[in-house]
């Protein structure tokens, strides 16, 4: 008895251990099998921007309901995944809240068109005791609290514009987002344009080599971080600033007027610099023209590649973008992006001839 | 090879057919797949961290060309002008620890000798069980917890009365915010007090009896036998357990980009916000743009393993000194 079961306990183990070599030897099989053949579902994968997240998902699910063979797919994964999945075609198109410029470009073996999809803005908060006043900034008093220049909340360049407002001495501690993120981009992105120094000096990216300040992980560190710390000032989302109700103050745009992020005035910093748009997307909206555009707001992208190994599977994209461009634009502001203005529109629908 | 063909085909090697026999019988018994199946894990662990450091080093080609060493000791992280230093995130990821360290041991020690040597056998196991839950903790928890409880500690109790009564030292000057080095130490400390506590009480209680009984025997009070009998002999176990914690802190990632402030620098003042290697990674992995920037962050997780190795090595050194020290007694 006692033999017996040492036997089947041998046969077994030499089982298991057979198997599993032939499964550690073996690759695993890669599949391709996800062809569309009519009638079946067809699935849609795509990743990127964690910032668009609520709105695709939305967009996803009421596509979803009206075409029910279809299914898309979105992995939040940050915009650089979402670039370089789209770069190894893992994915079937990409979302970035950074466009591709020429040289990224180039590292890509097909043709990718890019579209916008909605708009966002980044706007300052701060805390402040004793002051629960919005306040108003100048674009180079942002830039040079951001420098280390301007260090106390009295220094006439915040005090100046802000006659109303009783402004402590207390020493400024600005704070900025340590994750790399599409908001530091967008932030980095309008000092740079409205502050000579800080462009030669620090730049814009995703990250930045900050001159001053504290980091915080993500919107909720930053704004957990300037919330509990006096004196200090940070950058959130416009989308993130509504949702949790935060105070934040007034940018000067490029028309000298202090506007406040709201989504009408993101939309029309679309609609003011749609006019520089030929057929490009890629345009910086930061700083736009226009009497009430905000002057910190930037748009949101899908890359897509030009043509799709399976036809059906392209019909399908380009129905669910124009979708997008047009019917699904209404979906936005209930989110808390801002819509496209129409011109805007209008040069991304012609852009849908460019896929094949 | 000749030496083989000969057993095989020459004469039948007396000891051959035995040992084919043996190994049958071996085999059968279950010694041989025990044997094989063991060495089979064994190889995989091995496997998995060579595949680790390979993958490290393959996908770290870039940054470790155009950087070359002067990566680990360079200070400057610019993403726009891509030059990239790994130097603020090694200090800031050996002063953590180091903090974390000098908290926990004290802790974690004298709570296991209190909870191995003198407290009641019921209060001991439930107190072990609340402690061993705390490991169980994602590291997220404690990070929310350092935001919104250690850090207002910090910043408006702890850092100002350190500041006022030894800021004659560099280590407590400069301005307080409440997030930095210290309170990062602070929450890792918290994060690696049970692995402490856990494992040296076991260890303490693998002490044999006799060992107490012949110190108390020997005219000793309960302390000095806990002291000179008892713990020395639960030694390396102990020792163990802090190097255990100390893997743990280095490696922490989540609680510590949450409170560390986020910072690429090296301050003397542990109130300065900092950054660690760990941290850096999980901060910027994601939203890197172009090769040298995230081959810079894949080089940092070089840095990392090779720095956990050397502090590992180091550790090794020190319980070999200990116990030769222990055995000339």
């Amino acid at each position: 008895m006692r033999s017996l079961n040492r036997k089947r306990f041998a046969a077994l183990a030499f089982a298991v251990s057979a198997a599993f070599a032939v499964v550690s030897c073996s690759h695993a099989p890669s599949g391709n099998e996800a062809g569309s053949s009519s009638g079946s579902p067809v699935l849609i994968n795509v990743a990127g921007s964690t910032f668009g997240y609520p709105i695709y998902s939305k967009w996803f699910d009421v596509y979803h309901q009206q075409h029910a063979n279809v299914e898309l797919n979105y992995g939040s994964i940050g915009s650089g995944g979402g670039i370089e999945q789209t770069r190894s075609g893992t994915v079937d198109f990409g979302a970035s809240d950074m466009p591709l410029n020429d040289q990224l470009l180039s590292t890509f073996k097909t043709k990718i068109v890019q579209f916008t999809t909605v708009m966002g803005a980044t706007v300052p908060m701060y805390n402040i005791p004793g002051v629960t006043a919005e306040l108003k900034f100048t674009p180079k008093a942002l830039a040079d609290i951001y420098l280390g220049k301007v260090t106390r909340w009295n220094d006439p360049a915040i005090a100046g514009v802000n006659p109303g407002v009783k402004l402590p001495a207390g020493k400024i501690v600005p704070v900025h987002r340590s994750d790399s993120s599409g908001t530091t981009f967008v932030w980095t992105d309008y000092l740079s344009k409205v502050s000579p120094q800080w462009k030669a000096k620090v730049g814009s990216n995703t990250a930045v080599n900050w001159p001053v300040g504290l980091g915080g992980k993500g919107s909720e560190g930053v704004s957990g971080l300037v919330e509990q710390t006096p004196y200090s000032i940070g950058y959130v989302e416009l989308i993130y600033a509504l949702q949790n109700h935060i105070l934040y103050g007034t940018v000067e745009n490029s028309s000298g007027k202090f506007i406040k992020a709201t989504l009408d005035s993101v939309t029309a910093a679309a609609a003011g610099a749609a006019a520089q748009m030929q057929n490009d997307v890629r345009i910086s909206i930061t700083n736009a023209p226009g009497e009430d555009a905000y002057p910190i707001s930037c748009f949101t992208y899908y890359l897509v590649p030009a043509t799709f190994s399976d036809a059906a599977k392209g019909t399908i994209i380009k129905d669910f973008l124009h979708w997008m461009l047009t019917d699904g634009q209404q979906y936005a502001a209930p989110l808390g992006y801002a819509p496209l203005p129409q011109a805007v529109v209008n040069i991304n629908l012609s852009l849908l001839s460019q896929l094949q | 090879m000749g030496a083989s063909a000969e057993t095989l085909t020459g004469k039948p090697a007396p000891g051959g057919k035995g040992q084919v026999r043996t190994f049958f019988r071996r085999l059968r018994n279950g010694d041989e797949i025990a044997h094989i199946f063991t060495l089979v894990f064994a190889l995989t662990i091995l496997l998995l961290a060579c595949l680790l450091v390979y993958e490290l080093y393959a996908h770290s080609a870039v940054s470790r060309h155009k950087f070359g060493w002067s990566f680990l000791l360079s200070r400057s992280w610019d993403p726009v002008l891509e030059r990239f230093g790994a130097l603020p995130f090694i200090y800031g990821t050996i002063v953590t620890s180091v903090i974390a360290l000098l908290i926990a041991v004290p802790l974690g020690v004298g709570g296991a000798i209190f909870l191995a040597e003198f407290a009641p056998t019921k209060m001991s196991d439930g107190l072990t069980f609340i402690v061993e839950l705390l490991a169980a903790v994602p590291s997220v928890i404690f990070g929310l917890l350092g935001i919104f409880i250690i850090i207002p500690i910090m910043r408006e109790s702890v850092d100002p009365f350190l500041q006022s009564h030894f800021g004659w030292l560099p280590l407590f000057q400069g301005p307080v915010y409440g997030v930095g080095f210290l309170t990062a130490g602070v929450v890792l400390s918290i994060m690696i007090v049970p692995f402490i506590l856990s494992i040296s009480r076991e260890v303490l209680l693998a002490v044999p009896a006799e060992q107490r009984e012949a110190a108390l025997a020997l005219g000793a009070t309960r302390w000095e036998s806990t002291w000179q009998a008892v713990v020395p002999y639960a030694r390396v176990g102990i020792l163990g357990s802090i190097f255990l914690a100390l893997a743990r802190a280095l490696g922490e990632t989540m609680a510590v980009t949450m409170v560390i402030g986020g910072t690429p620098s090296i301050s003397s003042s542990l109130f300065a916000p900092g950054y660690s290697i760990a941290s850096v990674i999980a901060d910027q992995f994601t939203e890197a743009t172009g090769q040298a920037y995230l081959q810079s962050l894949i080089e940092l997780g070089l840095a990392l393993f090779v720095l956990t190795i050397i502090l590992n090595g180091l550790a090794r050194l020190l319980i070999l000194a200990t116990t030769k020290r222990g055995t000339a007694h």
